[in-house]
């Protein structure tokens, strides 16, 4: 048990250092790099917890995907020229009223979870340990108990979806564009023409 | 004490499987080079002890007697950093595939889920290495492989749904199990084509080498880097390609199984027949480096977003009405 409370301890260490580092360091490309880092130890606890699957589905889309495409923008935007500067300045503090704001709304969330897990513990003692690892444990009940839960989800993600690619696509004029289909069914007499030319008069190619 | 016998036993494993693991890396660079040449019908590098076998060792020594020049204005911690991830997640990986049925050192119940959540990391690597090098050449070759890496884990992911449909487990050993009546590249041979080309796209093999496209990029990412850290990336790329021909071995190719099994198949150890898979898969992907010229960049992305995500996408749609509808379907 020693061992699992040292790396309990180590991997919520780095998670709330990385975290602390996301609002502080002055890069924001840094920002993004801790904020992985913290994802990653967060489902390093997962995983010691023995949920396994949520850990491992962690890494793959917040790790793997979403924090790619993170990365990908604040690059892009060049925000890293712009450097975080709110932290220090003293004049250009109005964003910290805000900032204490959202943290004293999740510190009560979090009360209030902590709270119904203290005065309500039979809500939580339902677990039923069995042979069946958590993967097919969450197959189980998600595809069946759950199933318009999760078509709804599913369907939120896909009108998000569809909202950002309307919102972002712009019809471009004058672009060449490559059809397979077209170069492929292309017959020689289309392309290939036989002209008789005439010899101190050339030939004029209409195209 | 205990604690310390755990530790020591562990560390034992992990060098057993590593120092392999390294070796082979530096044979199969080799390997591929050899390959390359002979379908060029060059000799490829002969001259360092037999057959050239030396030649990665003495390319390796050069590496490390080179100096690692850190440019000024790149951003020097994650700089440094970007070779170590790349080659540390491409190490890790190995730690849950079997080379048999007890020859594994993490037999882990999501252990599908962990090389593809690892072989997700393996982008960053890449991109620090870009974006800290604060040059134009290794950021365009970074951002692209971001995207590139990005596309193609989707359809790798769709494929590997497929294989899971018809075993019922995320663990390497159960997959592997599974496929003791027929490997999976006989029914789900689509897939295995497409998930070898997702791969040649994953591991940034050529025809889809765009992030370190010579004639438009001079090396991609790796532009800046030098000496041993270059190396890193190298050997972390080969790492990565070994372990993404361990995978397809292992999820339709049956791993470690023997073709057969009748007597003088059998005889053969069953981790021989997966390092076997191995390196055949890996003959592929040295041949197609040789044999394909590069893609441009909107055919790459047109491939996978337009072409193998659909196909994929429909082919789990088939096999799970088909083991639906033959009631195949693997019993918890």
């Amino acid at each position: 048990m020693i061992a699992h409370a040292f790396f309990f301890y180590f991997f919520s260490f780095i998670a709330v250092v990385s975290a602390i580092m996301v609002t502080v360091s002055k890069n924001t490309v840094h920002s993004v790099f801790f904020l992985i880092l913290d994802f990653i130890s967060i489902s390093s606890l997962f995983i010691m917890i023995g949920a396994e699957f949520i850990g491992m589905i962690m890494l793959i889309v917040y790790v793997g995907a979403v924090a790619v495409l993170f990365l990908f923008v604040v690059m892009m935007l060049n925000v890293a020229k712009q450097k975080n500067t709110w932290f220090k300045s003293s004049t250009n503090s109005a964003h910290i009223p805000i900032g204490i704001l959202v943290s004293i709304i999740i510190f009560f969330e979090v009360i209030i979870v902590i709270g119904g897990w203290k005065y309500k513990p039979e809500l939580t003692k339902q677990i039923v340990i069995s042979d069946i690892t958590n993967t097919h444990s969450i197959g189980n009940v998600l595809y069946t108990d759950y199933i318009h839960l999760f078509q709804l989800s599913g369907m939120v993600l896909l009108v998000a979806m569809i909202g950002a690619i309307v919102l972002t696509f712009r019809k471009r004029e004058g672009l060449k564009r490559q059809s397979y289909f077209k170069q492929i069914s292309r017959e020689r007499n289309e392309g290939v023409s036989i002209l008789n030319v005439k010899s101190n008069q050339g030939v004029k190619i209409d195209d | 004490m205990e604690y310390l016998n755990i530790l020591f036993s562990e560390t034992y494993k992990i060098l057993f499987l590593l120092l392999p693991l390294l070796t082979a890396v530096a044979m199969i660079v080799w390997l591929d080079r050899r390959v390359w040449a002979f379908v060029q019908k060059r000799k490829g590098p002969n001259v360092v002890g037999p057959f050239g076998l030396f030649q990665s060792l003495a390319d390796a020594l050069k590496y490390i007697f080179k100096e690692i020049i850190i440019p000024a204005s790149s951003n020097k911690i994650v700089f440094i950093l970007a070779p170590i991830i790349t080659m540390t997640l491409a190490l890790i990986s190995w730690a849950v595939i079997p080379f048999s049925e007890n020859y594994v050192l993490a037999d882990i119940n999501v252990g599908i889920l962990y090389l593809f959540a690892v072989s997700s990391l393996g982008v960053y690597g890449i991109i620090m290495g870009g974006w800290s090098s604060n040059s134009k050449y290794p950021f365009l070759g970074a951002i692209r492989s971001a995207a590139q890496m990005v596309s193609y884990e989707v359809s790798i992911g769709v494929i590997i749904i497929n294989v899971l449909l018809c075993v019922g487990s995320l663990n390497l050993t159960d997959i592997v199990m599974a496929q003791k009546k027929i490997w999976f590249i006989i029914p789900l041979f689509p897939m295995f084509v497409i998930f070898f080309i997702s791969a040649l796209a994953e591991t940034n093999r050529p025809p889809f080498d765009l992030p370190e496209a010579e004639a438009e990029l001079v090396a991609g990412y790796q532009t800046e880097y030098s000496g041993m850290m270059y190396a890193m990336f190298w050997l972390g790329e080969y790492a990565n390609i070994l372990l993404m021909c361990a995978m397809g071995s292992i999820l339709f190719l049956g791993g470690w199984l023997s073709p057969i099994n009748i007597y003088p198949f059998d005889l053969v150890p069953a981790p021989m027949w997966f390092i076997i898979k191995i390196l055949l898969l890996f003959l592929l992907f040295a041949l197609v480096k040789a044999v394909v010229p590069r893609y441009r960049y909107d055919q790459l992305m047109k491939l996978g977003w337009k072409i193998f995500l659909p196909f994929s996408l429909i082919w789990v749609v088939l096999t799970a009405g088909y083991l639906l509808y033959f009631d195949l379907l693997p019993k918890v």
